[in-house]
């Protein structure tokens, strides 16, 4: 459920305001992503009457807005828009792609040209939302139209460079969560040195790409330099679920003590914490095709790296782990570091 | 293994596996769910288990149909038949008629197969409310097997014709609870797998081993560590089905190979000081998953026992693809 986060308290917390028409589809995005809803079942949200604020601990603890479709915020005394902008963070514009747009298109406008004569930095990015069932011509036509209408009526008011991205988006597949990762890596602060680690690592093990996760969100906050796609994400992002739901089923419940001290004794005398390797979990998969593994460690308790490695290179793993051990080091003092105090 | 164990296993005959019902009462929708199979009209049989072939057919409707294979192809579909799926759609709206064709489904089967085993599925179950499914389902098992008993009396059919009736649904766990015993019945040597799977779990401190059936990832055999019993989640063969399947649907998506190909070797996973686990390729028409307390080097003792123990296990897989079979329908 949402949390009404005490006023002033958030200070300095990245936010992402959710706005848009009546039923564009903000809330649903908003509890896939973030809350694990199931995207059937957002048939059955209610509209929503006040902002919903989420506070979501994570590896950068951000908060999510999620406004009501009717109101408009720069025609009510009531909104204190210093303390909703003065944040970094991003608004995010969720246009619902089957139905009319154009008033959406307007009232996105007006906003954007409010923002940028106070808050030129705030990030505005579009989400082209409901793309399920659309055609891929069709899609690329309404992206057009949308940007072509926004860059006019920008243009038009002098400001030619405004920070507006477009993503076309449906909580039926990734590209949701897809949208998502790209709009948190620009709010992280030095995103370009986790990148050149990723980078490095992918060279030095021979991985095909690998992607830094926030496991709660499956957004990923980082990948190496090779051109992300969605099909190595999906898969990425599958192996998580995995992950995830075999631990919950063997990793969630404590066992006895008089087993544990069997397991301590002969022939092993050890005590299980020190017959561990590590203490994060560790993971592969090899795929029939072309042997290839898929790897994840978790880096701590909110991140985990996975990685698609080259064909056949399963062998290879244990000097594998040990260079991944050394990336997940560094991950650890990069996010201490740029920790915000 | 003793030889003496080893002459007792027998080599098991190829048996047909017919999966009837009226058009429309669901039978293309389970065989995708649970074979992973494309829905391909075409296409009416899927292999698994190596040998053996499930054969889709429709009953009633369109009568010429049926009545040619209930006559002329009679033998030759009926014969050799290890077993029956019999699909009631609790929705159809003329029971009478559905009867009356499962009876004629059960004469031929009788005659030219006495000893299949028949399960009944009563399916679509989840368009009952909650409260009336079992009621439902109890009075359409009790129709059935009154529609039964009547026919084997008046036929003089000497013993008791043994169903094993299932409510299921595409939507819920009751379609993997119905075909996990279903595949179970159709594993040879079961019994011998059962208490090898139980020597290998104590050897290698296991708390659970789960053996699937490799196309449809269903459970056909497992055991638990007494320390094992005390996993609170009760239905976790189910889950580990589900998981299993649906991310071999994903790796096929990132791969481009069919649904039903194989999509995996091995998994390895090792949670820190809570658990470890691995699945991997065990015999031919299996997967191994076994679930250890943690340890680097009880895990690593474990993969080298179960890589051992694989060949112990191979030549319970029954005669390969291609021996003996038969032309299809
Ligand atoms: N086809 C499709 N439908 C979607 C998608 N996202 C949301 N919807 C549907 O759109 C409807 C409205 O969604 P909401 O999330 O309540 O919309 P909202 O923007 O929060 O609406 P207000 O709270 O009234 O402003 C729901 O029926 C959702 O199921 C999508 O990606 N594809
Ligand atoms: N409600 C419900 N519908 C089902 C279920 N199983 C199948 N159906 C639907 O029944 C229809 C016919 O199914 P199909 O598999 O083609 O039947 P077949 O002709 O026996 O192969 C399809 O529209 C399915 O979606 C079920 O468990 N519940
Ligand atoms: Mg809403």
């Amino acid at each position: 459920a949402a949390e009404q986060a005490p006023d002033g308290t958030a200070k300095g917390k990245p936010r992402l305001l959710l706005m848009g028409q009546r039923r564009s589809g903000k809330s649903s995005i908003s509890s896939v992503v973030f809350h694990k809803l199931p995207p059937s079942e957002t048939l059955f949200l209610e509209s929503t009457a006040r902002i919903q604020k989420d506070e979501l601990p994570s590896f950068m603890d951000f908060q999510v807005w999620d406004f009501p479709g009717q109101i408009d915020i720069f025609e009510n005394p009531t909104f204190d828009i210093d303390a909703m902008f003065g944040e970094i963070g991003a608004l995010i514009w969720v246009i619902d792609a089957q139905d009319d747009y154009l008033e959406a298109v307007a009232r996105l406008n007006v906003t954007i040209l409010n923002l940028q004569r106070t808050y030129p930095n705030i990030k505005i990015e579009v989400f082209i939302h409901k793309v399920d069932g659309l055609s891929d011509d069709y899609k690329l036509d309404i992206q057009r139209d949308i940007t072509i209408r926004i860059q006019d009526e920008l243009s038009d008011n002098g400001f030619e460079n405004a920070p507006v991205t477009f993503h076309l988006t449906s909580i039926y597949n990734h590209s949701i969560f897809e949208a998502f990762s790209k709009v948190i890596q620009k709010l992280i602060p030095r995103l370009g040195i986790l990148e050149a680690m990723l980078t490095n690592l992918c060279r030095t093990c021979r991985f095909e790409k690998a992607y830094l996760f926030d496991v709660t969100s499956k957004i990923y906050i980082a990948t190496d330099s090779a051109p992300a796609d969605m099909t190595s994400y999906e898969i990425c992002s599958d192996y998580i679920d995995v992950i995830i739901d075999v631990t919950e089923v063997y990793g969630s419940w404590p066992r006895s003590e008089k087993h544990r001290e069997g397991l301590e004794g002969s022939p092993w005398n050890q005590k299980l914490e020190d017959q561990v390797a590590s203490n994060w979990a560790e993971s592969c998969m090899v795929l029939s095709d072309g042997n290839k593994p898929i790897i994840l460690r978790e880096v701590n308790k909110y991140l985990a790296l996975v990685a698609i490695m080259k064909e056949d290179s399963y062998d290879k793993m244990p000097l594998v782990n040990i260079n991944v051990e050394v990336v997940v080091q560094g991950l650890e003092e990069f996010f201490d570091i740029t920790k915000p105090k | 293994m003793p030889p003496d164990v080893r002459n007792e296993v027998k080599k098991p005959k190829k048996k047909k596996v017919l999966l009837m019902g009226k058009s429309g009462s669901g039978k293309s929708s389970m065989r995708s769910i649970i074979f992973s199979a494309t829905i391909d009209i075409d296409l009416s049989h899927v292999k698994f288990l190596g040998n053996l072939t499930l054969n889709l057919w429709d009953c009633g409707g369109q009568e010429a149909f049926t009545e040619n294979y209930l006559t002329q192809q009679r033998v030759h579909v009926f014969s050799n038949v290890g077993v029956l799926i019999y699909v009631f759609d609790i929705e159809s709206r003329d029971v009478e008629r559905d009867m009356a064709t499962y009876v004629s489904i059960i004469s031929a089967m009788v005659q030219y197969s006495p000893t299949a085993k028949v399960y009944v599925l009563i399916h679509k179950m989840d368009l009952i409310t909650m409260h009336a499914r079992e009621a439902v389902f109890v009075d359409r098992v009790r129709l059935v097997q009154q529609k039964t008993a009547e026919f084997t009396q008046a036929s003089g059919f000497n013993s008791e014709l043994d169903l094993i009736p299932f409510a299921t649904s595409i939507w819920d766990q009751s379609l993997y609870k119905a075909w996990a015993s279903i595949i179970h019945d159709l594993v040879p040597n079961l019994s011998v797998i059962e208490s090898q799977l139980g020597s290998l779990g104590t050897i290698i401190e296991a708390e659970e081993i789960l053996l699937f059936e490799r196309t449809s990832f269903l459970v056909v055999s497992s055991w638990t560590s007494e320390e094992g019993l005390g996993n609170p989640t009760g239905d976790r063969q189910e889950r580990m089905s589900n998981i299993l399947k649906h991310f071999k649907q994903s790796i096929s998506r990132f791969t481009g190979t069919p649904r039903n190909a194989e999509q995996f070797i091995l998994m390895e996973h090792k949670a820190g000081p809570r658990f470890s686990m691995f699945v991997c390729k065990f015999t031919t028409n299996t997967y191994l998953m076994v679930v250890l307390p943690p340890g680097e080097a009880r895990f690593n003792s474990a993969r080298f026992n179960c890589q051992i123990a694989r060949e112990s296990f191979k030549f319970l897989d029954g005669p390969t693809p291609g021996q003996g079979q038969s032309g299809r329908a």
